[in-house]
């Protein structure tokens, strides 16, 4: 395995939290793995990416130019990164954030509603979430959802368990989205 | 015959560096023989300055600490988290504490930090040959203020005490003289309670010593000492700025 | 597999920091090295130690210099600019033979410079960033796990030839999360003795002296030259490196740190494409490992050394060589990072001369 994958939304949308999510799973299943954000001066707003990596070999360059996969959260973040998707790779687009349709026929585009499926399950906050269901799908078999579902509740302090089980309704309602 | 006159055990059997008739020398015994009276030695360590009083660690014979310029109390900051029963005290003279050390003097201070600064004012650069000090007086000639220290070109000199005691970090501030045998005795009791102050763990403490430089200052001993009295103490009056010793300190 | 955890390489070093005995850390806030103080603020007061955020790096580097004195493993960390105001102090504690670490989380420089990953501060932490004939051992890791490893290592090393220690990494390492097994909790009483420090003499022993003033030339120029025997025995022992597939190596590209990272991708892409290219990795910068490139000089054809600078190791790397074959360079500067692709180019384009 050797997925490269950019992760981009505006901040405070859980972009890097997803990341994290996905790098967590890497290491829980045994795989090497790299976790990098871009960062700034800025505390708040503005673009926000991280780049994760999982990989059976060691990882040598953590910077992603070409990624396999595209998790995209907002407009600005689409056309930023839309190009540098491989060809043959994976596009996983919020389509009640993002209007338009990406004008590649070489890429897998899978589009979600997820902050609105977040919404309607009472928490607009965990998008993120279903992002990272809705990723899991299109990757199968690779990784494997009942992975996700014990690495989160596996890094996440017993104290927040129910924190785990919201992120997991939400994981689950992405992977069954169809 | 019976011996009434000894050199402080702290104090090591050695030529001090010093010109005749400079103070640092009495200041140098009184710390020592406040040492010795406190049964201190074992645990004192100091930290000597960037100045005339640079080599300060070849005089005592507790363990010593030599700081860069003006940074003694962030030296003394890491040595007394290190070893916080111990007594630690930077040696500082005008230079050092008022003008490169600023920084560092009003922050270990503000922390409460649980140590005691002996501050020699004397209101020159000694050790590089008589430059103006932020201590040096109004009109004060220095080599490098030929003309005087003038307001207009200099401004005005630091009451390091007056500002010490504005900061609530700060425990025990008191000004004391050289000049004469009765405040060489209230300079020896000052050191006496700051040393107690730390102890207590009460908080930071700082004397500020009233001292001369008669080479620099053009003068004999005798007239520098009364330079003492006639210039420097209308500027700085002598006094406690601070005491919060009987409140149970600032910690 | 073990007993991993997912980290941000800025925590894992404070956290090695803190296993390996280090109880003192004195800093003043400065990106991109911020998530090491807070993460140190958080833990240090439990495992019984001091965090203190300092008035300014000055202060920082004085309370290493005297807790250091004092006997205590101590840090500082810090990020370029602020680890040029900290030079006045690393000289005064390697004149005192003083062991400490000091992090550099280098960023684009001069002056203000920017935030972004950056490697030139390399002349300023290997040649002697303050004044007088010196060195740091100057560790540059290249992974969050190698972060925590080499922390431990430098804090031994430091003791061992008391002397201040540096880590070099950059934002990227910084910020990167990566998978890292930190060793067990040292126990204090294990760490090396030092009896040279002021800890009060107990009335037990004549008093030790914590200095680097020796008004006597003769005195100071003795000192030097032992500091130098000592200087010189860890250049033939200590130097570190990683190789990667230089046997048959036309062209050996030479980089550190997360570069050493890309430029492994880019030797493996090119690898693939037939060419014959290698990879030499310094992981201590202070010694360079100058041996390694004598005996490639002999097997190899040339040099390129990539850099995160305007070209600073490449004279390290050209000493090392010594002429007998030619050192290349390819560097970006002020916060850009060389591309894979870019690296790729700078391969093909010396070797088809070949």
């Amino acid at each position: 395995m050797f997925e490269q994958m950019i992760i981009a939304g505006f901040g405070g949308q859980g972009v890097l939290f997803v990341g994290k999510t996905l790098a967590y799973l890497g290491m829980d299943i045994g795989k090497n793995l790299s976790w990098l954000p871009s960062y700034g001066p800025e505390m708040r707003g503005g673009t926000c990416n991280c780049s994760v990596i999982i990989s059976d070999d060691k990882i040598g360059s953590p910077i992603i130019t070409n990624p396999d996969t595209l998790i995209v959260m907002n407009k600005p973040s689409l056309e930023k990164f839309v190009d540098a998707v491989k060809s043959g790779g994976l596009i996983v687009l919020d389509s009640s954030l993002i209007d338009s349709k990406v004008q590649r026929d070489d890429v897998t585009v899978k589009y979600i509603p997820a902050m609105e499926i977040a919404e309607n399950h009472g928490n607009s906050q965990l998008g993120n979430m279903v992002m990272a269901g809705a990723y899991i799908k299109a990757r199968e078999p690779i990784f494997s959802i009942d992975d996700l579902y014990e690495s989160v509740k596996a890094h996440i302090p017993p104290a927040k368990m129910q924190l785990a089980e919201k992120n997991i309704e939400l994981i689950k309602a992405g992977y069954e989205y169809n | 015959m019976e011996k009434i006159f000894d050199r402080p055990h702290s104090l090591s059997d050695v030529v001090l560096s010093y010109c005749p008739g400079c103070t640092h020398g009495v200041v140098h015994r009184l710390i020592a023989e406040v040492v010795d009276e406190m049964g201190l030695e074992g645990k004192t360590i100091g930290i000597a300055p960037v100045g005339c009083s640079v080599t300060a660690y070849n005089f005592f014979e507790f363990d010593m600490q030599e700081a860069a310029h003006g940074r003694a109390p962030a030296v003394a900051t890491g040595i007394k988290r290190v070893h916080p029963d111990n007594l630690v005290f930077t040696y500082q003279g005008d230079g050092d504490l008022a003008a490169i050390g600023t920084a560092e003097t009003i922050h270990s201070a503000a922390r409460a930090e649980n140590i005691t600064i002996i501050f020699i004012n004397n209101t020159i650069y000694g050790m590089t040959g008589g430059q103006m000090a932020p201590t040096s007086l109004v009109n004060q000639v220095t080599q490098t203020t030929p003309y005087g220290r003038k307001v207009e070109n200099q401004g005005y000199p630091v009451h390091v005490s007056e500002m010490m005691a504005t900061i609530k970090g700060a425990c025990y501030v008191e000004r004391v003289s050289v000049d004469s045998i009765p405040n060489i005795k209230k300079t020896k009791a000052a050191i006496r309670k700051a040393f107690e102050c730390q102890l207590a763990g009460k908080g930071f403490s700082l004397v500020e010593i009233l001292s001369t430089c008669p080479t620099n200052w053009g003068m004999t001993p005798v007239e520098a000492l009364d330079r003492i009295r006639t210039e420097m103490m209308p500027e700085f009056p002598l006094g406690v700025y601070k005491d919060c010793t009987d409140e149970g300190g600032v910690r | 597999m073990g007993n991993k955890v997912l980290m941000k390489g800025n925590e894992a070093l404070a956290e090695a920091a803190m296993r390996c005995g280090c109880r003192f850390f004195f800093g003043y806030p400065i990106t991109p090295q911020t998530e090491l103080a807070a993460y140190m603020a958080k833990k240090m007061q439990k495992n019984g130690g001091t965090f203190l955020q300092a008035e300014s790096e000055i202060a920082a580097i004085n309370m290493v210099y005297g807790a250091s004195g004092a006997g205590a493993r101590v840090m500082t960390s810090s990020s370029s600019p602020g680890i040029s105001l900290k030079q006045e102090g690393i000289s005064y504690i390697a004149g005192a033979d003083l062991p400490c670490l000091i992090v550099n989380i280098v960023r684009g420089g001069p002056g203000l410079g920017g935030i972004q990953p950056a490697q030139s501060d390399y002349f300023q932490a290997t040649k002697g960033g303050g004044h007088g004939d010196y060195h740091l051992l100057v560790f540059a890791p290249s992974s969050v796990q190698e972060l925590a490893d080499l922390t431990s290592l430098a804090f031994d090393k430091a003791d061992e030839y008391r002397m201040p220690a540096m880590i070099m990494g950059d934002g990227m390492l910084g910020q990167m999360m990566e998978p890292v097994e930190f060793k067990e909790y040292v126990d204090l009483k294990d760490l090396p003795e030092k009896p040279w420090a002021t800890t009060g003499t107990q009335m037990k022993r004549k008093k030790n002296i914590i200095n680097s003033l020796y008004l006597t030339p003769e005195e100071l120029e003795e000192l030097c030259v032992k500091r130098q025997e000592r200087y010189n025995k860890i250049m033939e022992t200590e130097a570190l490196y990683e190789e990667i597939q230089t046997e048959d190596a036309d062209l050996i590209i030479v980089a550190y740190g997360t570069l050493a990272r890309i430029a492994m991708s880019a030797v493996s892409e090119a690898r693939s494409q037939g060419l014959k290219v290698g990879l030499i990795r310094p992981i201590t910068l202070w010694p360079f490992p100058a041996k390694v490139f004598e005996k490639r000089a002999e097997t190899s054809k040339a040099f390129l050394s990539v850099e995160m600078s305007m070209g600073q190791m490449v004279e390290d790397v050209k000493l090392s060589v010594n002429g007998k074959r030619p050192v290349y360079f390819y560097g970006r500067t002020g916060g850009m990072v060389p591309q894979q692709s870019a690296i790729l180019a700078e391969i093909k384009k010396y070797i088809k001369n070949m």
